[in-house]
């Protein structure tokens, strides 16, 4: 069971609100224009990359194939090196872990890199709960945690705020300075950002990171960062706990390396993130700084019921976003319309495994099947297929509304009826054309209204295909 | 059952791996593995993918180094060897206003530098709040992204790499090489793992960023907000 709070039955209304959201559009666009304009430079830069995506995909196949090895492997590696590993089921073990982890350290402040896991287990408010104060250190998450949102994004949580929304919050909250203080650029508000949470670095006890990956062959976890966060987060404090899921496991360094160089190219278009940060176990003797204490939570949390079966691919997602970043779907509605931790092509696949496809039905139901989000994927996932997977069993399930439903059935019926198939389609097209009158198009059509709202209808010209090939062989005497 | 064993059991069902239980001794099908064998190498365990611009000869590795770093909003001075690097910093300092102070690794390697030529004021160590200035050493440079390595260990505090708002670093020449890794390869040459390894091991690739707020890249967010390379000597065959 993952997380409380799932909003995805109500993409339809949540999207009708996105899309009267001025600032979100235009955030949203700028997102896409970037996207669309940075991804062929810095790929193009790289004459090796599509190789090392198919190099990538080999490697993350090859892991899940010997994954029970792979984690085994690693946790050796960590004890040896001084970590300790936690194996969790799922949300409710891994919280009462990280708890108890805190609560032995005598911990009061907890330092936060960015971590989609930690907000899949609903991490923070548990640790509020009990008493703990909990600082989100990423640039992003920071400005999330004060507005009390949730990101909407995988890399850029909070792509959604125009600056002057981020402006507004520090004002609201960073009330011991100056208010008027000029706050109109990002750099001005990142100058703010550095200073106050500098304090906070260095009050913490506890620093709670996620992983991009994890090293089976040394111990050693993987973080990347641009802004150092990760760093300060898990070097200050004097224990460090990672929160993973089982999928992060890579087999060894080189390995590592060959996906480092598709993740931040994917992500940000960024040949590499400022920071990647390979960690093995606590300081050790010797050392002038670092934690005392490193811990590993690996989490499960319906991963192992994703492996081995149909929705096995979606496994080797790297969290970098290029899919959302691609979409046309998340490029209108916004990470947040989808209703919960992880939205567009991935929260499309990944949300109802997670939560059961009765809580998120709709989700790869909002897909066109541009294919984008494939196309992008540096793992190389086959989100459209998958979300079609969905699709079928949550038809089969009856989940979804019953007029597609109806609709579906109607057409089958005919289908198999290839004579009164034609017949429909003979009378279909005729009723089209008169409709569509002597401009040839349709402006609107029963049935059709959500379509037809945003765009014209060309109306057929010719016959069917049936009867048109029939013709052309009749005239061409061609009898195959 | 643990959690361990609970976890690992539905891997291996998954997999349609045995699991110990079921496993007869002795018995072992190729190409299935029980749970304490080792993977099966992959096909492609000998043939690493190492881009064209990780490749080159020392002195091409050198020039893409410097261009790469550029581009990553790196600062980078070349000096010609190792006692020229004390000036270096302290010109370094006074033309970015920076005061003549700064902490610095316990490395031998810098301690034996003539820093007495300068007036700079030397804490070696960790870094503390309010350290301004840093200045460490690298494992190498990494032509490939202009990127550098370094490693904590009781030479090498880690906080010197974040905590200050400027970070100075001396890098050799001989020490550029071209992908991360040849650069991992210097770092472990006898595949060190686990406790054999630093805490720490580090790619950094240009001052610390951001481009959280409308996707706007701004400098200085968390990390240093300049990284300095003092680029020492030539790598053999580079002209001019």
């Amino acid at each position: 069971m993952s997380q409380t709070h799932l909003n995805s039955l109500k993409f339809g209304d949540n999207t009708a609100r996105a899309r009267a959201d001025a600032n979100l559009q235009a955030a949203l666009e700028k997102l896409q224009r970037d996207t669309r304009k940075g991804r062929p430079v810095i790929t193009g830069r790289l004459p090796e990359f599509e190789a090392l995506r198919d190099r990538a995909v080999a490697i993350k196949n090859h892991t899940l194939a010997h994954l029970d090895q792979y984690l085994e492997t690693f946790e050796s590696n960590l004890t040896a090196a001084g970590g300790q590993m936690h194996w969790c089921r799922d949300a409710g073990e891994a919280r009462a872990a990280i708890l108890d982890i805190c609560r032995d350290a005598g911990a009061r402040t907890v330092g936060k890199g960015k971590s989609m896991v930690s907000e899949e287990i609903a991490l923070n408010d548990h640790l509020i709960e009990n008493g703990l104060e909990v600082v989100e250190t990423d640039l992003g998450e920071y400005i999330l945690q004060l507005r009390e949102e949730t990101p909407s994004h995988l890399v850029m949580p909070a792509i959604h705020l125009k600056k002057e929304q981020v402006a507004d919050t520090f004002r609201s909250f960073h009330t011991e300075l100056d208010p008027d203080r000029p706050l109109d650029e990002p750099a001005a508000l990142t100058e703010e950002a550095r200073h106050k949470l500098r304090e906070k670095f260095l009050a913490a006890d506890v620093g709670i990171t996620g992983a991009n990956m994890l090293v089976a062959e040394t111990g050693s976890v993987v973080v990347v960062t641009n802004e150092g966060n990760g760093d300060l987060t898990q070097t200050l404090p004097r224990v460090h706990i990672v929160i993973a899921t089982l999928e992060k496991v890579v087999p060894t360094i080189t390995d590592a390396l060959t996906v480092l160089r598709v993740l931040a190219r994917s992500a940000t278009g960024q040949e590499i993130t400022c920071y990647s940060t390979f960690s093995t176990g606590p300081r050790r003797a010797g050392d002038l700084d670092g934690p005392d204490e490193f811990h590993l939570v690996l989490l499960d949390n319906g991963r192992t019921d994703l492996l081995g079966g149909d929705f096995h691919e979606v496994l080797r997602c790297i969290r970098c976003g290029a899919c959302q970043s691609a979409c046309p779907v998340y490029g209108a509605a916004g990470g947040h319309a989808y209703g919960g931790v992880y939205g567009g092509p991935i929260g499309a696949v990944l949300m109802p495994a997670l939560n059961g496809i009765e809580k998120a039905w709709t989700l790869p139901e909002a897909s066109s099947f541009c294919g984008n989000c494939e196309a992008v994927c540096p793992m190389r996932i086959p989100l459209p297929g998958l979300m079609r997977k969905w699709r079928e069993i949550a038809h089969t399930r009856k989940l979804n509304k019953s007029r597609p439903r109806w609709g579906i059935a109607i057409w089958a019926w005919t289908a198999r009826r290839p004579s009164l198939y034609r017949v429909a389609a003979r009378i279909g097209i005729g009723a089209l054309r008169l409709l569509g009158g002597r401009r040839g198009t349709l402006r609107s059509l029963p049935f059709a209204g959500g379509w037809t709202g945003e765009r014209d209808l060309p109306a057929p010209e010719g016959g069917t295909f049936v009867d048109r090939w029939q013709k052309e062989r009749a005239r061409t005497g061609d009898r195959a | 059952m643990t959690a361990r064993d609970d976890i690992l059991g539905k891997v291996r069902a998954a997999l349609g791996r045995t699991t110990p239980a079921q496993s007869t001794a002795g018995q072992s099908t190729a190409g299935q593995a029980v749970q304490s064998g080792s993977p099966p190498l992959p096909e492609y365990a000998n043939d690493t993918i190492v881009p064209a611009r990780g490749q080159g000869s020392p002195a091409e590795c050198v020039v893409r180094f410097v261009e790469m770093a550029a581009e990553a909003s790196v600062t980078l001075d070349r000096v010609a060897a190792a006692h020229d690097v004390p000036g270096a910093v302290a010109a370094f300092l006074t033309r970015e206003n920076l005061p003549q102070s700064l902490v610095m690794s316990p490395d031998t390697g810098l301690d034996a530098l003539p820093w007495a030529t300068t007036d700079l004021d030397i804490r070696r160590g960790a870094a503390r709040d309010g350290d301004a200035v840093s200045l460490t050493p690298t494992v190498c440079g990494i032509a490939e992204t202009g990127t550098l390595m370094v490693r904590s260990g009781p030479a090498t505090p880690y906080t010197l790499n974040f905590l200050p708002d400027t970070h100075i670093a001396v890098l050799y020449a001989d020490d550029i090489i071209g992908s991360y890794e040849d650069a991992w390869a210097r770092m472990r040459p006898n595949g060190e793992t686990g406790p054999d390894l630093p805490r720490f091991v580090t790619l950094i690739t240009g001052p610390s960023r951001s481009s959280d707020i409308e996707r706007t890249v701004t400098i200085g967010v968390h990390g240093p907000c300049n990284l300095h390379v003092v680029l020492v000597g030539r790598a053999a065959g580079e002209t001019g």
